[in-house]
């Protein structure tokens, strides 16, 4: 058998059509020209990823070699600094504890509120969606602004409804825990609708008929969680959970609007750090190293949720 | 079986259905007074701002009333606001990077997104899973980077600097949210338009774009509130406020450390905040459709 | 002139698969030609290959006296109806008819007056100005038709076009399609995996199994005498039934032997056919309607068998009885007033006329 049957038809020409061309037929070369046009219209996407992020990436970790007026390179010493240096471990554990922290709470608030709203009638649950999606719809960087307000030292409203219950005042961003506590609460405010909307859809898509069928079988509410809903959302459960570690871990707006990392640096995450020592006090090789750390978390956090989504691909093919 | 059992079991089976519904009213209490809580808590914030952006300074002073109620509203903030130059700069500046980069996102992702759904070529594979894959790079670990390169390119302090480099942030996105909607569409129809005598540019403008429009408007919104809250890159590459978009401009310019200034910050933000609000009250749909497209979609 | 020829066609996936291995097919003008077999049977490479939606691995298809191997579908001169209608969702039904004569540039007022006229032989006029999700699968299905018939193309394409409809809409849509044709006179191909749809709609039914044209022929030819013992069973519901058999020549008469004890004469006509063939693994092909009961006198040729039944069928104007000959089912059509009952004997009469041989190793029949 011919492995290829345009082999074949060139011993054969067809005598039948002098016009043919030996060889290339023209469909194949519309296909050919179709692939070419395709190249050409990926060609802004490519020199986006690769000029935007892919080149700076690695102009990152150059960068990181060198000394601070960039003109020697000093090997690794600007990561031995930042290992050596008190801060960059606080910095590192405040990071992961934000992160760990605000996603945990952000996802089990998520979860409950989902699971309220679909409780709810179908009529009624679009106006509740509607108000409950607002903390992510302003741009953090403002809302935020708001918050600072509220936990402002002699004007809080937030302590003046503490007192009304007769607690005293608490110090939001003067002391290290409570500063740590404001810029998770104001994190998990502004993320929770996300998770709230993600799990709302997932649920949704649960097939009605899996929950009778479990009914029929004598699951009590619980055991209809557990056996049918989340191995159901599974999937979209820890592509959010990941998701949404790498874009807290890698959060600035937040603390650098309420806190901007203090006090005494100890609410500073990584992205904000780095812009401290890159660009403020412009360190720039040394805030690359900082910005640097983070992605072996990141690379971990992307290989999962590139696993999740290509099996959640073709389980839906 | 006689009508005696018959007659005994029907006001069990009744009392089943009694308890049935009692469950299901204790659910819908627990719903709603859920919802009713985290309503408040997440509307607490941008209704403490809208409040404070209506008090007068001497009532925002005053300790003894409570923070929580406005005595005698006042527009003068918001007035204030308005007539600030700076503030009516940065709406343009956030304007002007806006509208040009969700058009530069847009075209550059319905093409690829077209191409990368329905032309296979060498390598569209691995371009399809790096799109993915820098969506997930987030812009804290690239600012760095890209603050020397558009330094090197003489854009720093300049809206222009803002527009080469937001796309990072909408690209990725918008081109596999909308990979997605252009693979839901069926085969058949670009066959059936091939034999109805449509070429590839047709194709793309009389037939995709005009089926996935849902898609496109997702897309736009994705891209224009990303655009609009951007806050990392200008921090970084924008000092010299009369290049400063909304969210900076608003953070760094109208923060003077000024107790008393509170009410004219909270109107800039909420008016800064408002072209987004806006988009979304009226396009929620798409809006939420856009937002879980990511993961239900790819 | 709008015949199809194809040549020694073949297709060829990427990986080596083998979906069409080199069929040879006359269409002739005005032909309603239905392309039917089971799913993977390269019925439907075969019509995309036409159409110019799949490239020919090798062989030549010919519209109308042009190779159009190398031609792009839109220069074919073809148009084609698709099993989910493929209509334009954002278009109504006037754009969706006219969206091809208007990227062929025709002038307003000839689309017009095709669409116009397209819509009156599918009585879809009032229809116009809906958009695709407003209408019925019946509706829809008419539209995909009518964008066929504006275009007034060499050749109709149909690609499982009854499919995604229900049961009664389905037979409802067959007679439209028929009629359609009837009127329009285009040479058709409709590729579909319903025999029944292809024997009430063609005029020459091609059966495809595994790549290859198994019989092509007028549907009736293909119900009386199958080539071979795929079409036999494909064509025909409720099946053909095969059951193993030899040939025993007694005293110069053939008989054919079912089973231990069971055994029908070979009509006297078909001895000589049949003779040479006494000593091959065989197989007694008899369709359930020719195996009925005995109470019937007008036939000729009947042959007497008597069966245990396991299972009766009432279908209303005929019931189906199942039973096995030496553990092979068997299904037959009686009359409902024949008396059957499960689990009792019933005799049977076996109308040798309609009875086919079949070599069991070559799948020919005999």
């Amino acid at each position: 058998m011919a492995p290829d049957g345009s082999a074949r038809a060139i011993a054969t020409p067809a005598p039948l059509r002098p016009a043919r061309s030996p060889g290339v037929s023209s469909l194949e070369r519309l296909a050919r020209r179709r692939s070419t046009i395709a190249f050409v219209m990926t060609v802004p996407l490519i020199l986006v990823i690769a000029g935007l992020v892919a080149w700076p990436a690695a102009y990152a970790m150059y960068l990181s070699t060198l000394n601070r007026r960039m003109t020697a390179s000093v090997g690794f010493d600007n990561y031995m600094f930042m290992i050596e240096s008190e801060t960059f471990w606080m910095v590192a554990w405040q990071s992961c504890f934000f992160a760990i922290t605000a996603v945990l709470l952000k996802a089990l608030i998520g979860f409950w509120l989902a699971h309220m709203l679909h409780n709810l009638p179908v009529r009624g649950q679009r106006k509740w969606r509607g108000m409950l999606l607002v903390p992510w719809v302003i741009p953090p960087a403002l809302s935020t602004l708001g918050w600072w307000w509220m936990f402002d030292p002699s004007y809080s409203s937030i302590n003046w409804i503490i007192n009304v219950f007769g607690f005293p005042d608490v110090p939001w961003l003067g002391h290290p825990w409570w500063a740590r506590i404001a810029v998770i609460m104001v994190n998990v405010w502004y993320g929770a609708p996300f998770f709230m909307i993600m799990y709302l859809a997932a649920l949704k898509s649960v097939p009605e008929q899996l929950y009778e069928a479990a009914a029929i079988d004598g699951a009590t509410s619980s055991q209809k969680l557990f056996y049918v809903t989340l191995p159901m959302m599974q999937n979209i459960i820890s592509i959010t959970v990941l998701f949404s570690l790498i874009v807290t871990f890698a959060n600035y707006d937040i603390v650098r609007v309420l806190t901007n990392g203090g006090p005494r640096d100890t609410t500073h995450l990584f992205a904000t750090y780095a812009a401290q020592v890159g660009i403020l006090s412009g360190h720039l090789p040394r805030g690359a190293a900082v910005s640097l750390f983070m992605l072996p978390v990141l690379a971990v956090a992307a290989f999962f949720i590139l696993r999740g989504v290509t099996r959640r691909t073709r389980e839906m093919m | 079986m006689t009508a005696a059992t018959a007659r005994r079991d029907f006001p069990r089976a009744y009392g089943k259905v009694g308890s049935l519904h009692r469950e299901r009213l204790w659910a819908l209490r627990l719903s709603y007074t859920s919802l009713i809580v985290a309503a408040i808590i997440f509307l607490a914030p941008p209704v403490y701002m809208l409040m404070t952006s209506l008090k007068t300074n001497a009532e925002m002073a005053d300790q003894t009333l409570s923070p929580w109620l406005v005595r005698s509203p006042t527009l003068e903030h918001y007035g204030a606001t308005l007539e600030n130059p700076l503030f009516l700069g940065f709406f343009a500046n956030s304007a002007i990077v806006t509208l040009l980069v969700v058009s530069i996102t847009m075209v550059i992702s319905v093409l690829a997104a077209f191409a990368l759904s329905r032309m296979r070529f060498w390598g569209s594979q691995t371009l399809a899973t790096g799109v993915f894959l820098t969506y997930l790079v987030p812009d804290t670990l690239l600012f760095i980077p890209l603050y020397q390169i558009v330094g090197g390119l003489g854009l720093l302090n300049s809206i222009w600097g803002l527009v080469l480099v937001y796309p990072t942030l909408t690209v990725p996105f918008c081109t596999w949210i909308m990979i997605g909607y252009f693979a839901s569409i069926p085969k058949e129809l670009d066959e059936a338009a091939l034999i109805d005598g449509a070429s590839w540019p047709q194709m793309l403008l009389k037939i995709f774009i005009p089926v996935a429009l849902p898609g496109i408007i997702a897309a736009t919104i994705f891209a224009f509130t990303v655009s609009w809250a951007a806050f990392v890159y200008p921090t970084a590459f924008i000092t010299r406020p009369e290049e400063m978009p909304l969210t900076i401009g608003v953070v760094s310019q109208l923060v003077r450390g000024d107790t008393f200034a509170w009410g004219q910050i909270m109107a800039g933000a909420l008016l800064a905040a408002l072209p987004p609000v806006v988009v979304y009250v009226f396009l929620m749909d798409y809006y939420i459709a856009g937002l879980t497209a990511g993961a239900t979609k790819g | 002139m709008s015949e199809v020829n194809l040549r020694k066609v073949v297709k060829l996936f990427e990986g080596g698969v083998q979906a069409v291995r080199g069929i040879d097919l006359e269409i002739a003008d005005h032909e309603f030609c239905v392309l039917v077999g089971p799913s993977g049977c390269g019925k439907s490479t075969t019509l995309r290959m036409i159409a110019g939606l799949e490239e020919v691995s090798e062989g030549e298809i010919w519209i109308g006296g042009t190779m159009v191997n190398d031609i792009p579908p839109k220069d074919r001169d073809i148009a084609m109806v698709f099993q989910n209608y493929a209509l334009y969702p954002h278009m109504t039904v006037f754009e969706n008819m006219a969206f091809g004569l208007k990227l062929r540039h025709f002038p307003k007022d000839e689309i017009k007056r095709r669409v116009d006229r397209a819509a009156s032989i599918l009585s879809i006029g009032e229809l116009l100005d809906r958009k695709p999700k407003a209408l019925s699968g019946g509706q829809r299905q008419r539209v995909a038709m009518g964008r066929a018939i504006v275009r007034d193309p060499k050749v109709f394409l149909f690609d499982e076009p009854l499919s995604n409809l229900d049961a009664k809409l389905r037979v409802q849509m067959r007679t439209e399609i028929k009629k359609v044709h009837q009127a329009v006179k285009t040479t058709t191909i409709y590729v579909t995996h319903d025999q029944v749809e292809a024997m009430t709609l063609a005029d020459r039914v091609v059966v495809m199994n595994h790549g290859v044209i198994e019989q092509v022929g007028p549907p009736n030819e293909l119900y009386h005498h199958p080539a071979t013992i795929f079409v036999a069973g494909f064509i025909g519901s409720p099946a053909m039934n095969f059951i193993p058999a030899r040939l025993v020549n007694a005293a110069g008469a053939l008989t054919i032997q079912l089973g231990q004890g069971l055994s029908v004469p070979v009509p006297a006509d078909r001895t000589a056919r049949y003779a040479p063939h006494a000593s091959k693994k065989l197989l007694f092909g008899i369709r359930p309607e020719h195996l009925t009961e005995t109470t019937r006198t007008d036939k000729q040729n009947l042959a007497p068998i008597t069966v245990d039944l396991d299972v009766i069928e009432p279908m209303g104007m005929e019931t189906l009885v199942h039973f096995r000959i030496e553990g092979t089912p068997v299904c037959a059509r009686v009359d409902p007033a024949a008396g059957a009952q499960a689990g009792a004997p019933m005799r049977l009469a076996a109308h040798m006329d309609q009875m086919h041989l079949i070599d069991a190793d070559t799948g020919r029949v005999l």
